[in-house]
């Protein structure tokens, strides 16, 4: 294997002195202290969350205020560390606001000491019930403290804006009575 | 080479492919055979064709011939014999092959007519999929998926009706999902010959009900559930309960009676969810009884045993007491066991000297699929020679003998004692080594218990009454603090000095084929999924008490012959 010798060219004087150089570092570190500070002053002050971001799952609520996840498990089929877990229930039929939909979570958890925020769970709802919103911070001393149960996902998410109006929909058909 | 001519065969081209087929087959059989997918939901291969959905329509035209002269007309662009394409599209399952038709399902006329259709089914279904059960095995999902528009061109209101009727005991009806395409009332009327089920009103009015004061309560009603192509009817055990991606499918057999269903067990991370019938034309054709279905809640039954202590101290314990009383044992086997615990039962048998009894179990059959030999491996029992006679409800003979002083060790396998009609004195004057997996009154008494398997947690075979030896998979884990029936039994015949067998499933059936003429040529892992029929001249002149069902007539004449 043929060796090329790289000829290493000889410092100046100037160089030499190492002055330059120091002069040019001190400029940075004068230039930051009197430029506007970039750090925040965290946990006080929070950094603006740009729009998709991906952060803690949560689950939201229809301007209704009714649950809008029906169970289906696509999230948990389609998670791939497998934080999801989900036991459905049924919506019994006395439920007036609710009947049509027939079907909830009974439990939903999310493991986040599994969750590796991908948003696939976003992705696949078909109901859109399920985001990941703006929280980025989980803390918990044990590993049971770090698993979302399905009252903590619901007060993590919020109502969000329906564009769909499915049952209010469905609803409204049932009124107008097509069939008897 | 020239095929010699088979005169019930019918020759017809489908999408360009020739085949021969029987008479009698319609297209979308016939089309099966040439893995042509022709999409279906009313047509089903074991009812009557009745064509109402529309979806299985095909283009079909007959070769020209002549009018006037009969002789057929050459088209000159290709020099084969003309084709008079019919120019309206025609139903799959009704028409039935006649030589040289020629089928296509895959013209634009055919697309068009499949895109029609399926956008007049969706027209007032719910498409709530999230949330139904069918989802993931429902046909109009499927079809959708190849002939949906991908969009709604309907703006008036969908049809709302009622999403939750129950229709019996097992079955539940959401009527929005219903494409009436009727095959549940022809199953009702056909095959479970309890018509309850019928179509009232007209239109998108048209709705599914149970004739007045009835209900849809016959022991076949969720065969109605598996048929139904869409979310419509499901049942009322597994609605809701998990979705059917989730579940891993292990083929069995249903062992409530000596039928043999051909069954898939549907389970995940341990925990069955349902029971379904599996396709076995000789068998159970496509159907499974309603009873079948429940067996699965054993596995976690509330009186399943457990163990205190390891296999090998209970094994330890239970040889105590067999050198206890030398000669001074019996065996009682079951007729639920498989096939390889029957030989190593019968193993036991002989290194303990003893005799070895079945408890009968027999009910009324109906006709279909329950025969009313409720024990499902007697005849695994003849085979492997555990056996000789048939067995008796009662243990009449195994009673005296115990009063008599002549038995005082008693091995029982699986079976009840006090069911088969020894009293609770009998028992408590004899040491009881039993086998099982849910406490009775027997294990309750028993000195020695080793709590087993159910039938979902081992593998094993079973000979049903056709004499058809048929395998069943292990589908879920051993519950905790169980045992291998295998495995306990092999280590009691080495404790009881008999020969050192194993309790692996594979090596065992190796010693089975030298030791059991009638299974000499069979391996577990080569048993075909559909079963295979032993020879029953063997046992002809034994009076078998099943009667007719679903594929089996019982062979009266031997008997009569061998009682005359």
């Amino acid at each position: 294997m043929a060796v090329i010798t790289v000829e290493r060219k000889p410092l100046t004087f100037l160089e030499r002195t190492y002055l330059p150089q120091i002069a040019g570092g001190l400029k940075t570190t004068f230039k930051h202290l009197i430029a506007p500070k970039k750090t925040l002053e965290y946990p006080e002050q929070r950094p603006a969350i740009p729009v998709g971001y991906r952060g803690v799952p949560t689950l939201v609520k229809d301007p209704n205020g009714r649950e809008k996840c029906v169970s289906c498990q696509l999230c948990e089929f389609v998670c791939p560390p497998k934080a999801i877990r989900i036991t459905a229930g049924e919506i019994p039929a006395d439920q007036a606001d609710r009947a049509h939909v027939e079907k909830g979570p009974q439990a939903f958890d999310i493991d986040m000491l599994r969750c590796i925020y991908c948003g696939l769970c976003q992705e696949v709802c078909p109901e859109e019930a399920i985001f990941l919103q703006n929280q980025f911070s989980m803390s918990g001393y044990t590993r049971a403290e770090m698993v979302n149960h399905k009252d903590r996902l619901y007060e993590l998410g919020g109502t969000l804006p329906d564009a769909h109006h499915k049952w209010d929909k469905k609803k409204a058909a049932e009124e107008h009575g097509n069939a008897h | 080479m020239i095929a010699p001519a088979q005169p019930d065969l019918v020759t017809v081209n489908i999408d360009g492919q020739e085949i021969a087929v029987p008479k009698g087959t319609n297209v979308i059989e016939a089309a099966r055979l040439v893995n042509v997918d022709v999409p279906h939901y009313c047509y089903h291969p074991k009812l009557s064709v009745v064509g109402n959905c529309r979806m299985c329509l095909i283009e079909m035209g007959m070769p020209a011939v002549d009018p006037a002269t009969k002789a057929p007309i050459m088209d000159p662009a290709t020099g084969k014999q003309k084709i008079n394409w019919i120019p309206r599209p025609q139903i799959g399952c009704g028409t039935n092959v006649s030589p040289g038709l020629h089928v296509k399902t895959t013209s634009p006329m055919v697309k068009d007519a499949r895109e029609g259709v399926m956008e007049f089914l969706l027209i007032n279904h719910p498409l709530d999929c999230p949330i139904c059960d069918q989802a993931g095995e429902c046909k109009l999902q499927e079809q959708a998926t190849g002939y949906g528009r991908g969009y709604s061109r309907f703006v008036e209101q969908k049809n709302v009706k009622p999403k939750r009727t129950q229709l019996g005991p097992r079955v539940t009806l959401d009527d929005e999902r219903c494409i009436l395409c009727s095959r549940c009332i022809r199953f009702s009327k056909e095959i479970a010959k309890d018509d309850v089920l019928g179509f009232v009103d007209r239109g998108s009015y048209s709705t599914l009900t149970c004739y007045p004061g009835k209900k849809l309560e016959n022991n076949y009603s969720l065969n109605t559930v598996d048929i139904c192509p869409v979310g419509a009817l499901t049942s009322t055990d597994f609605r809701f309960k998990m979705r059917v991606w989730f579940l891993k499918q292990t083929n069995a057999i249903d062992t409530e009676s000596s039928v043999g269903a051909n069954t898939v067990v549907w389970s995940r991370e341990g925990t069955i969810y349902r029971i379904t019938p599996r396709r076995n034309d000789e068998v159970n054709d496509t159907w499974l009884a309603d009873s079948a279905r429940v067996l699965y809640k054993a596995v976690k039954a509330a009186d399943r045993l457990a163990a205190t202590e390891t296999t090998e101290a209970l094994v330890a314990r239970a040889a105590a007491r067999f050198q206890s009383a030398p000669g001074a044992n019996a065996g009682v086997g079951s007729g639920r066991s498989t096939v390889e615990e029957q030989f190593l039962t019968r193993h036991l048998a002989t290194a303990l000297k003893a005799s070895a009894q079945l408890v009968s179990r027999v009910g009324q059959g109906d006709k279909l699929l329950v025969s009313a030999d409720r024990n499902p491996n007697v005849r695994g029992a003849l085979v492997t020679g555990l056996i000789k006679t048939l067995p008796a409800p009662q243990l009449t003979d195994l009673a005296a003998q115990i009063d008599a002083g002549k038995i005082k060790v008693v091995v029982a396998i699986n079976e009840d004692l006090t069911a088969a009609g020894l009293t609770a004195a009998q028992l408590a004057n004899v040491s009881i080594v039993y086998l099982g997996a849910h406490a009775n009154a027997t294990s309750a008494a028993a000195k020695v218990v080793f709590p087993t398997l159910t039938v979902f947690e081992k593998s094993g075979t079973f000979v049903n009454q056709q004499f058809r030896i048929q395998k069943t998979l292990k589908a879920v884990p051993a519950a905790a603090g169980a045992t291998d029936d295998l495995v306990v039994l092999a280590q009691l015949v080495a404790a009881a000095g008999g020969a050192a067998l194993p309790a692996d499933i594979a090596a065992l059936w190796k010693v089975i084929a030298t030791e059991v003429p009638a299974l000499a040529t069979m391996t577990f892992a080569n048993l075909p999924e559909t079963g295979l029929v032993l020879d029953a001249t063997p046992f002809a002149a034994l009076p078998f008490v099943e009667g007719e069902t679903l594929h089996y007539k019982p062979a009266q004449p031997a008997v009569a012959a061998a009682t005359a």
